[in-house]
């Protein structure tokens, strides 16, 4: 079975995000960045599948910059076999919107035929939580979010999924698309050998007219804001005085 | 020219980083505080290391190390560098390249366990007499039939109470040079366990707690010749050939730590506020994060072509010289400076700094004090104009 694993390039969760002078978004220029962790868990669980002997091959996707080819390179220095870069814009700042990733997700699983999509369950960027429910619908394929445990068992994949109120655990019929929660797993370090190796690694080029789809941005960006600042606290006197306070006032306790 | 890292050098980097955050940082001040790496917690970080690929990934691909060129490595190097030296140096070793010198018998006897991490390699050359003069050792090593007789004492050797053996330099003879009688030097590999061969508890120092270094001493301790490394009277030779980058190692563990060090330096400067401002905006803390980061940066541009150079085949010793000299002078000068700027704090063990300035200090000492690289490049120098 081949798994597919939609990868993104994303601002690094470690960076101080800075939103850009005139409000249009987030500057991203000289910005370290990363794979989106979501992603990377993906990832992670899709190299353990074929370890396992589960999965035969693992397929990387990117769909941006061509700096995205950094991303697939770490995916591929964990341990996938092959990459796909659409290269979909040139400027670092456009965000390719979920309908259009879907779709062109949907022309690469036309061709690729893999048995599981895994996906991050969204990226840390936008936080649009889309793209995987978008590709099940195109695709007519089932679909498994927020998912914290997968047990591949014959044409079905087993999995538990987060939900608000707890855990639940479904059955969907393969081929599916995952898409990963945090506690899934916790992805490992690429390898310095395995680094130095990701370069032999076919990587593949390719645009979205290539798959005949239009990503030209559908929603407007009206306004970004940074979010507002931390109030200043209080001194409490006492621990009564502090929990009449959570009480009356926070409404907490 | 080129300056930039390639797309590989960068997750080197990244992927060398995430590991020393996530798994060294967080016993940083255990060991600091106590002065003790416990073999417990080697294991365990060692196994992680192992996994993930880092533990000897200075060695060449083929004998299961990451085969990187000289930059890569000294990338690797200096993120390794930014943690307490125990921790990295011990649990993410990097076996010495002398080891590469050995014939396949000495390489799948010493070499292989170093890699796999089932032991430890140490190097034994200072002597209480001999520092930087390294030929005017006393430690000698007689010839009896097949076997070679030690006698003498060695000091200062790093790590020999994790090692499960020693690469010892010994004198064997000496020749007349222009400058004056030398010693020929041998290189043995000498087994701990070895008969008169004993090995004691180093010295206590101000740098890099959790560190440790022995003394060895040698008594009527018989090798057979099968333990000689490379040839009779030839261990300059071989030392020269295989340790030759171990400056630039240096240099880029410094570089680590110093920009650790300025990291800390700018984020304080920048969130601490007194007489109603950032102290970054006043101009005597401003100026000096300036100059940290342009020092910084002329020693890693050293480094950095210095690096580039070891793998074109034209590095000099000056060349080398230069980018260890500035690397730990630059190092102190930052660890110095960030400590200024956070005042008081600066001082408390909580943040890394004050070891930071501590551990600068034997930066300029080991792997030729700071006045043997002057010596070296200005030797370079005057050398043509025989002087």
């Amino acid at each position: 079975m081949k798994v597919l694993v939609p990868v993104k390039r994303v601002i690094d969760y470690n960076v101080k995000v800075r939103v850009k002078a005139d409000g249009s978004g987030v500057d991203l220029a000289n910005v370290k960045m990363s794979m989106n962790p979501f992603d990377e868990i993906a990832v992670e669980e899709a190299i353990r599948l074929k370890e396992k002997g589960v999965a035969t091959e693992v397929v990387v996707v990117s769909i941006g910059v061509k700096q995205a080819q950094e991303t697939l390179r770490t995916a591929l220095a964990m341990g996938a076999d092959r990459a796909i870069l659409i290269e979909a814009t040139a400027d670092v700042h456009t965000d390719i919107e979920p309908l259009a990733v879907a779709k062109l997700l949907a022309g690469v699983i036309k061709e690729e035929a893999p048995g599981l999509v895994l996906a991050g369950k969204q990226a840390i960027d936008n936080d649009m939580n889309a793209t995987g429910q978008m590709l099940s619908a195109l695709l007519g394929w089932s679909q498994a979010t927020f998912v914290s445990e997968l047990a591949i068992d014959g044409d079905k994949a087993v999995v538990t999924r987060e939900v608000d109120g707890g855990l639940q655990t479904i059955s969907v019929k393969m081929p599916t698309i995952v898409t990963v929660d945090l506690r899934l797993n916790e992805p490992r370090y690429a390898s310095l050998p395995n680094i130095m190796k990701a370069k032999a690694k076919p990587l593949a080029i390719k645009t979205p007219a290539d798959y005949g789809v239009d990503v030209a941005p559908r929603l407007t960006v009206v306004k970004t804001t940074e979010p507002a600042g931390r109030k200043a606290g209080v001194k409490v006197a006492s621990v009564e005085e502090l929990i009449a306070k959570l009480k009356d006032e926070a409404g907490v306790i | 020219m080129h300056f930039g890292l390639t797309e590989e050098q960068q997750m080197i980097v990244d992927a060398t980083r995430a590991f020393v955050e996530n798994e060294l940082f967080p016993h940083e001040l255990a060991v600091e505080r106590s002065g003790h790496l416990p073999l417990e917690l080697i294991k365990e970080i060692q196994k992680k290391a192992i996994a993930a690929g880092l533990y000897a990934a200075n060695m060449p691909a083929e004998v299961g190390g990451a085969g990187l060129d000289t930059l890569s490595w000294l990338l690797y190097e200096k993120e390794l560098g930014r943690a307490n030296y125990a921790l990295h140096w011990t649990c993410v070793a990097r076996p010495s390249n002398i080891l590469l010198a050995g014939n396949a018998e000495q390489r799948e006897q010493y070499l292989m366990p170093c890699i796999r991490g089932e032991t430890w390699d140490c190097l034994a050359m200072t002597e209480p007499g001999a520092g930087s003069d390294l030929r005017g050792m006393k430690a000698s090593a007689r010839q009896d039939g097949d076997d070679w007789v030690l006698n003498g004492t060695k000091h200062f050797i790093s790590h020999v109470d994790l090692a499960g053996f020693a690469i010892c330099f010994m004198a064997t003879g000496e020749e007349d040079t222009p400058r004056g009688p030398k010693k020929k030097i041998t290189a043995f590999f000498v087994d701990k366990g070895t008969k008169g061969f004993t090995v004691r508890d180093g010295y206590r120092n101000v740098s890099h707690r959790g560190y440790t270094n022995g003394i060895l001493e040698f008594d009527d301790c018989r090798l057979n010749k099968r333990q000689i490394l490379g040839e009779v009277h030839k261990g300059f030779e071989v030392a020269n050939s295989w340790l030759g980058a171990t400056r630039l190692q240096v240099a880029s563990t410094c570089l680590g730590r110093a920009e650790r060090a300025l990291g800390h330096a700018i984020s304080y400067a920048a969130e601490r506020k007194q007489f109603g401002q950032q102290i970054g905006k006043f101009q005597g803390i401003s100026f000096k994060l300036a100059d940290m980061a342009m020092e910084l940066k002329a020693a890693e541009l050293l480094t950095r072509e210095a690096a580039w150079k070891y793998d074109q085949g034209t590095v000099t010793e000056a060349d080398m010289s230069m980018a260890k000299l500035k690397a730990t002078e630059v190092l102190a000068m930052v660890a110095d400076e960030a400590i200024q700027i956070h005042g008081g704090m600066g001082l408390m063990d909580e943040l890394p700094l004050e070891r930071i300035w501590r551990d600068a200090r034997v930066e300029r000492i080991w792997e030729g004090t700071s006045e043997i690289q002057r010596h070296i490049i200005s030797r370079e120098l005057l050398r043509p104009y025989g002087a």
